[in-house]
C-alpha cells in the first residue's frame, strides 16, 4: 500500500469523523486528492468505516463522479445537455474524440487528455460546450476544437 | 388487522404482509422471480405485478413491495397484469434467450416470440444472490457495480474475494443456475466470484468437504459448541451425532435434537 | 457582529444597514452568474478594478458581484448606479468608457445598450429591455441587487425579517397553515402542495425529522435553481429555516449536484454567515428554536433528483429509489419523517410569510399560484433565466420574452419537463403556463426547463436522445426501465438509421405502456413521455423516417448526404483541407466534390464554407 495515498486517505477519514453517511463525500474529497479513487484508498475505507467493501465499491462504481483509473493531465468535458445537442453538441464531442483518438470516458496513451461528456452544466445559454480543466469554451463548433486542444498538448 | 379484497375474495390480514403475502394465505399464487421469503423484498423483476384499486384510482404496482392496505381491491390476473407480465417477461426473455427457467416462465406468460434483438445473458439482475450473502449469511463477500445496463453482480474489483466464505447460498437461491458451485478435489472454486478456496479435510474419513473458510465462519459467529462436528464431513457427522443421540443435549444455531 | 438575537435587534440592524448606504454612491454590479462567469469576466473584473485604481476613485465608486441577472445570452452584464443603466455584451475594452462617461458624467454609452432586433428600440434600464418587461421577478428579482457572498446585502433587502416574524410571533401551526392557504406547489416537478407536505411531515411520528433541499437539478438544459443558489443562496435557506420550524425539524441539508461548484462554494459561504449571525444554530433570535444545515454534493447522478434516491445518498449509499408506499414525510432519511422541497420552493416561502398568503394566491392560475423561473434555451433568441406568473401562455414567453427563433427560422416544438416531459408543438402555443395544463398535452412542468425547437430539429432525434440520456442515468434495479428503455431506445436508434419497420410505431406505444406503468420509480414511469408526446405531434416525421427512409429536418446521419452545388464553389478549397476523411477531392479555383463513400457526415464542410456551397439533402 502506498503509504502516501493512506496518509491522504486518512486525512479525509478523519476530517468527515468517521461518518459513513458522508461516504460520497468522502470519496470526492478523496478523488481531488489523487486525480481518481486508488484501490487502497476504497480497502482503507472498508477498514475505518467498517463498512463492506461491495458496498464501497458500488458506491464508487455507481457515481460518475469518481474514477477507478487514473486521469489524463487535462480534463475535457463537452456538454450533453438537452440545450447543447440542439445546438450541435454531437458534432463536438465526435471532433473531439477524433483528434485525440479516444472515445468519451476514456484517456489518451500519453495520459495527457482525459475526455468525459457531462449531462448539462448549466450554462446554457453558451452551447455547446465544451470544458477543459474547469475552463468553459462556449459557442463551440468543431472548427474550433483544434485551436483550442493545441493549447494544451503536450510540447 | 386489515381487510382488502383479492381477486374478488375477502381477506383479512395483519398490518405489515405485502399484498404478495396476503395473496398467498389464501391460496393465490403470484409469480416471482426475486422474490425470497427469508429476504427483505426487493421489487427488482416486476413479474409479480397487480392491479391495486382504490376508490380514486387503480394502478399497477408489485405485489411483493405493496403494504396490504385497508380496502384496496387487488386483482392478481386482470387482462391488464396478463399483459404487463407478458410484455415483462418478453424484455427478460430477450436479455436471456437460452436460459431455461425463464423460458418456462415466459411461455407460461403467453410470450410466443421475441420481438426484441436476442442476447444470451445468464443473470437476471434479481439480487437473490447479494441479497442472501449479505441479510442471511452476513459475508458480504458480493454487490452490485455500476448501473443501467451495466449493472451487474460481482466481487470488488471482480477478483477473488478475501469476505466469501464458499458456503453456496447464492447459488441455491439463483433462479437461472448462472451461479456454478465446483469442488474438484481439495478446492472449491466459484467462477463467476473470481474465487477459489480450500476445502476442510474430514478429521475421521479424510475426505475434503466444505470450505475451510465456512467451517471458520461459522465458529466466528458462535458455533463453538458444535466445534468439533464441524470438522466431521456430513457423513461421519452423522455417525457421530447417533452416538451422541443417547447422551447429549444440544442447543445451538445448527442442530437442534432432543 | 455578533449574533443577533431578537427580531427588534434584525430589524434595527436592517436599518443601520439601511442608512449606511447611500443609494446615490456611485457604483458598478457585474452579473457573476455562472453564464456571465464564461465570457472573458475575470479579465472584465480586474480591468474595472485597475481602471478605478488608476483614476484614483476607490473610495468613491464600489465594485459589486451579483447573483445571475437572468439574461444569459447577453452576457456579461453590468449595471450602472445610480443610474441604473443596463449595459450587456461588456468586454475589458469598455471598462475605461463606463466609468468616465456613465458613472462621472452620467452619460449613456450607445454601443453597449440592449437594441430590440424588432423595433430597433434602445433600453437603458434594465425594466426596458424585452427580456424582462413581461417578467414577474419576485423571486429572482433580487439576485442583481446583491453581494450573494454577503449576507448584510441580503439583510439590508429585508432578509431574514420572514424568519423574524416567523419566530417571534406565529406558531408552527400557523406557518403551516399560510403556506397551505398560499397554494404553493412544488417546484421540482411533481407539484405537490407543499403546506400540505409540511403539515403531514409535522404530523408523522417521531422527535426526530430532517428538511432538505433538493438543489440535484437534473434535468439537462435548466439551470434556475443553479442560479439561485449561486445568487441568492440565504433566500433558499430563510425558507429552510422557516420550514424546518413548522414541522419541527432540527437537522437540514442541502444536496447538490456535483457539477456545480460556485453553487456549492456560495452556500457554504451563505451557511457560515448565517450562523455568525445567528439565523442557523441554538435558539435562533431567541426563540429557543435551534436549526442547523449541512451541505452534502451529488456523485453525477440524475436519479438522485427523487427523493429516495436522494435519501439514500444522503446515506452513504447508491441512489436506488424505493416504491414510495410509505412517503418519505413518514419515514425518509434514516427511516425518520423527512421533508423535501425544491431550491425554489424554499426560495418562495419567505415571500410568502412576508407578503401574505392572500397576496400571493391572487398571482397565477386557480390551481397553480405564484410565479415559476424557467430555463429558456435552445433555438432561441433571448436565451436565459425568465420568471413569469402562472397562467402566461408559452407564446409569450417564447416570443415576446424569448424575442422568437434566431436565423428567421420557424418555430417546431418546445420542450418543457426535462427528460420527463414532453414536446408541445406550435398549435399549442397558447396554452396557459400551469401543472395541469401543461400535463394535459402529454407533458408536465418538471423543474422549469424549456427548451425550444426549429424546424432543423429532428423530432425522432431529440426522442432518441432523451432515452439515451434515460438510459445513461437509469440505476438499473428494475426489469421495466432498464430493459425497457433500453428496447426503446433501440428501436429509436434504427428508426433514424433509416431501418425503421412497419409495426415499430406501435411496438414503442406498446413498450411505452408497460415501461410506465410498471417501473419501480419515477424516472422509468416518465421515460416514456418524450417518445409518446414525439409520436402524438409529430407522427408524420416519424412515418418518413421509417416508410420514406428520409428525415426531413435533415439531421439523422444515415438518411442525409452532403454535396457540393457546382455553381455556387468557388474552388477555395477550405472544406478539403477541413474535411477529416479527406473525403472531398477538388482543384484550386475548379468546383469540389465529396466523395459519398468517404463521407461521414460530420458537417464540418458545411460549417466552412463561406460561398453556401455545402447542401444537405
Amino acid at each position: 500500500m502506498n503509504p502516501r495515498v493512506l496518509e491522504k486517505v486518512d486525512r479525509v477519514i478523519d476530517k468527515y469523523n468517521k461518518d459513513r453517511g458522508m461516504l460520497i463525500g468522502i470519496l470526492q474529497d478523496i478523488q481531488q486528492e489523487c486525480q481518481y479513487l486508488p484501490k487502497e484508498a476504497l480497502l482503507r475505507l472498508e477498514d475505518r468505516l467498517r463498512v463492506p467493501l461491495p458496498r464501497i465499491y458500488a458506491v464508487a462504481t455507481f457515481y460518475k463522479a469518481f474514477s477507478l483509473r487514473p486521469r489524463g493531465k487535462h480534463l475535457i468535458q463537452v456538454c450533453l445537455g438537452t440545450a447543447c445537442h440542439v445546438r450541435g453538441a454531437p458534432r463536438i464531442l465526435e471532433e473531439v474524440g477524433r483528434k485525440l483518438s479516444i472515445k468519451a470516458g476514456e484517456t489518451t496513451e500519453d495520459f495527457n487528455f482525459t475526455l468525459e461528456t457531462v449531462n448539462c452544466l448549466g450554462a446554457c445559454a453558451l452551447g455547446p460546450l465544451m470544458v477543459v480543466d474547469g475552463k468553459y469554451f462556449g459557442k463551440m463548433t468543431p472548427g474550433k476544437v483544434e485551436k483550442i486542444l493545441k493549447g494544451y498538448r503536450n510540447e | 388487522m386489515v381487510k382488502l379484497v383479492i381477486d374478488g375474495q375477502q381477506v383479512e390480514v395483519e398490518e405489515g404482509l405485502s399484498v404478495l403475502e396476503a395473496a398467498k394465505k389464501i391460496g393465490i399464487e403470484i409469480p416471482t422471480l426475486c422474490y425470497h421469503k427469508a429476504l427483505t423484498p426487493y421489487g427488482a423483476c416486476r413479474v409479480c405485478t397487480v392491479e391495486i384499486i382504490r376508490k380514486e384510482w387503480s394502478r399497477l404496482s408489485a405485489a411483493c413491495t405493496y403494504p396490504v392496505q385497508q380496502g384496496i381491491e387487488v386483482k392478481t390476473n386482470s387482462e391488464k397484469v396478463r399483459k404487463a407480465r407478458k410484455l415483462i417477461l418478453e424484455l427478460l426473455l430477450a436479455r436471456c434467450s437460452t436460459v431455461k427457467p425463464i423460458q418456462d416462465l415466459a411461455k407460461k406468460m403467453g410470450v410466443e416470440k421475441i420481438r426484441f434483438p436476442q442476447e444470451d445473458k445468464k443473470c437476471i439482475l434479481c439480487g437473490l444472490c447479494v441479497r442472501v450473502c449479505a441479510e442471511v449469511i452476513g459475508a458480504d463477500a458480493i454487490g452490485f457495480v455500476n448501473r443501467g445496463i451495466e449493472r451487474k453482480p460481482t466481487t470488488p474489483f471482480e477478483i477473488k474475494s478475501d469476505a466469501c466464505i464458499g458456503c453456496g447460498a447464492c447459488a441455491m437461491v439463483c433462479p437461472t443456475g448462472v451461479i456454478k458451485i465446483e469442488d474438484i478435489e481439495d478446492k472449491r472454486k466459484i467462477d463467476r466470484w473470481h474465487t477459489e478456496l480450500e476445502r476442510a479435510k474430514c478429521k475421521m474419513c479424510g475426505r475434503y468437504f466444505f470450505p475451510q473458510a465456512t467451517i471458520d465462519y461459522l465458529k466466528k459467529k458462535g458455533a463453538e459448541k458444535v466445534k468439533n462436528l464441524l470438522e466431521l464431513c456430513p457423513d461421519c457427522r452423522r455417525d457421530a451425532l447417533i452416538d451422541k443421540l443417547n447422551q447429549v443435549k444440544y442447543e445451538s444455531n445448527l442442530v437442534t435434537t432432543t | 457582529m455578533g449574533k443577533i438575537k431578537t427580531l427588534k435587534q434584525l430589524e434595527d440592524f436592517q436599518d443601520s444597514l439601511v442608512k449606511k448606504r447611500d443609494p446615490n454612491k456611485l457604483c458598478i454590479t457585474v452579473c457573476g452568474g455562472t453564464g456571465c462567469r464564461a465570457y472573458a469576466w475575470e479579465e472584465l473584473i480586474r480591468a474595472f478594478e485597475a481602471e478605478i485604481e488608476k483614476q484614483g476613485l476607490k473610495e468613491k465608486i464600489d465594485i459589486r458581484i451579483t447573483g445571475c441577472h437572468g439574461f444569459c445570452e447577453r452576457g456579461p452584464l453590468v449595471v450602472t448606479h445610480p443610474q441604473r443603466i443596463f449595459y450587456q455584451q461588456v468586454r475589458a475594452s469598455d471598462v475605461a468608457e463606463i466609468i468616465s462617461e456613465t458613472l462621472l458624467n452620467n452619460k449613456v454609452v450607445e454601443r453597449l445598450l440592449y437594441i430590440d432586433p424588432v423595433k430597433n428600440e434602445k433600453a437603458i434600464h434594465e425594466d426596458e429591455v424585452n427580456f424582462y418587461k413581461k417578467q414577474q421577478r419576485l423571486i429572482f428579482g433580487n439576485n442583481g441587487k446583491i453581494d450573494p457572498t454577503d449576507i448584510t446585502d441580503y439583510i439590508a433587502l429585508g432578509g431574514y425579517t420572514s424568519l423574524g416574524k416567523v419566530l417571534s410571533s406565529m406558531s408552527p401551526e400557523q406557518v403551516t397553515e399560510e403556506i397551505i392557504k398560499s397554494g404553493l406547489r412544488g417546484r421540482g416537478g411533481g407539484g405537490f402542495p407543499t403546506g400540505r407536505k409540511w403539515l403531514y411531515c409535522r404530523q408523522a411520528k417521531g422527535d426526530i425529522k430532517y428538511v432538505i433541499c433538493n438543489a440535484d437539478e437534473g434535468d439537462p438544459g435548466a439551470y434556475m435553481d443553479r442560479s439561485l443558489l449561486e445568487g441568492n443562496p440565504h433566500s433558499v435557506l430563510d425558507g429552510m429555516i422557516i420550514g424546518a420550524y413548522a414541522i419541527g425539524a432540527k437537522e437540514g441539508y442541502v444536496y447538490v449536484r456535483n457539477e456545480y461548484p460556485l453553487a456549492v462554494k456560495h452556500i457554504k459561504i451563505a451557511i457560515e454567515q448565517a450562523e455568525e449571525y445567528g439565523f442557523l444554530g441554538e435558539d435562533i433570535l431567541g426563540s429557543g428554536f435551534s436549526f442547523s444545515v449541512k451541505i452534502n454534493r451529488g456523485g453525477g447522478a440524475f436519479v438522485c433528483g427523487e427523493s429516495t434516491a436522494l435519501m439514500a445518498s444522503l446515506e452513504g449509499r447508491v441512489g436506488e429509489p424505493r416504491a414510495k408506499h410509505i412517503h418519505t414525510v413518514e419515514s425518509g432519511l434514516w427511516e425518520r419523517p423527512t421533508n423535501l422541497n425544491n431550491v425554489e420552493t424554499w426560495a418562495n416561502v419567505p415571500l410568502i410569510i412576508a407578503k401574505g398568503a392572500e397576496w400571493y394566491s391572487k398571482i397565477g392560475t386557480k390551481e397553480s399560484k405564484g410565479t415559476k423561473i424557467f430555463s429558456l434555451v435552445g433555438k432561441i433568441n433571448n436565451t436565459g433565466l425568465v420568471e413569469v406568473p402562472m397562467g402566461i401562455t408559452l407564446r409569450e414567453i417564447i416570443y415576446d420574452i424569448g424575442g422568437g427563433i434566431p436565423g428567421g427560422k420557424k418555430f417546431k416544438a418546445v420542450q418543457t419537463g426535462g427528460p420527463s416531459g414532453g414536446c408541445i408543438p406550435e398549435s399549442m402555443l397558447d396554452l396557459p403556463v400551469d401543472f395541469e395544463e401543461l400535463t394535459k398535452v402529454g407533458s408536465m412542468m418538471g423543474s422549469g426547463g424549456m427548451i425550444v425547437m426549429d424546424e432543423d430539429t429532428c423530432m425522432v432525434d431529440v426522442a432518441k436522445y432523451f432515452l439515451s440520456f434515460l438510459q445513461d442515468e437509469s440505476c438499473g434495479k428494475c426489469t421495466s426501465c432498464r430493459e425497457g428503455i433500453k428496447q426503446m431506445l433501440q428501436i429509436l436508434t434504427r428508426i433514424t438509421q433509416g431501418k425503421g419497420k412497419e409495426g415499430d410505431i406501435e411496438l414503442l406505444e406498446e413498450l411505452s405502456e408497460v415501461v410506465k406503468e410498471t417501473s419501480l420509480c419515477a424516472l422509468g414511469q416518465t421515460a416514456p413521455n418524450p417518445v409518446l408526446t414525439s409520436i402524438r405531434y409529430f407522427r408524420d416525421e416519424y412515418e418518413a423516417h421509417i416508410r420514406d427512409k428520409k428525415c426531413p429536418a435533415k439531421v439523422c446521419r444515415d438518411l442525409i448526404t452532403y454535396t457540393i452545388d457546382e455553381e455556387k464553389c468557388t474552388g477555395c478549397m477550405r472544406c478539403l483541407k477541413e474535411c477529416p476523411q479527406q473525403a472531398i477531392v477538388g482543384e484550386r479555383k475548379k468546383p469540389h466534390r465529396i466523395l459519398q463513400e468517404k463521407c461521414i457526415k460530420c458537417g464540418i464542410c458545411y460549417e466552412s464554407c463561406r460561398f453556401d456551397a455545402v447542401k444537405v439533402e
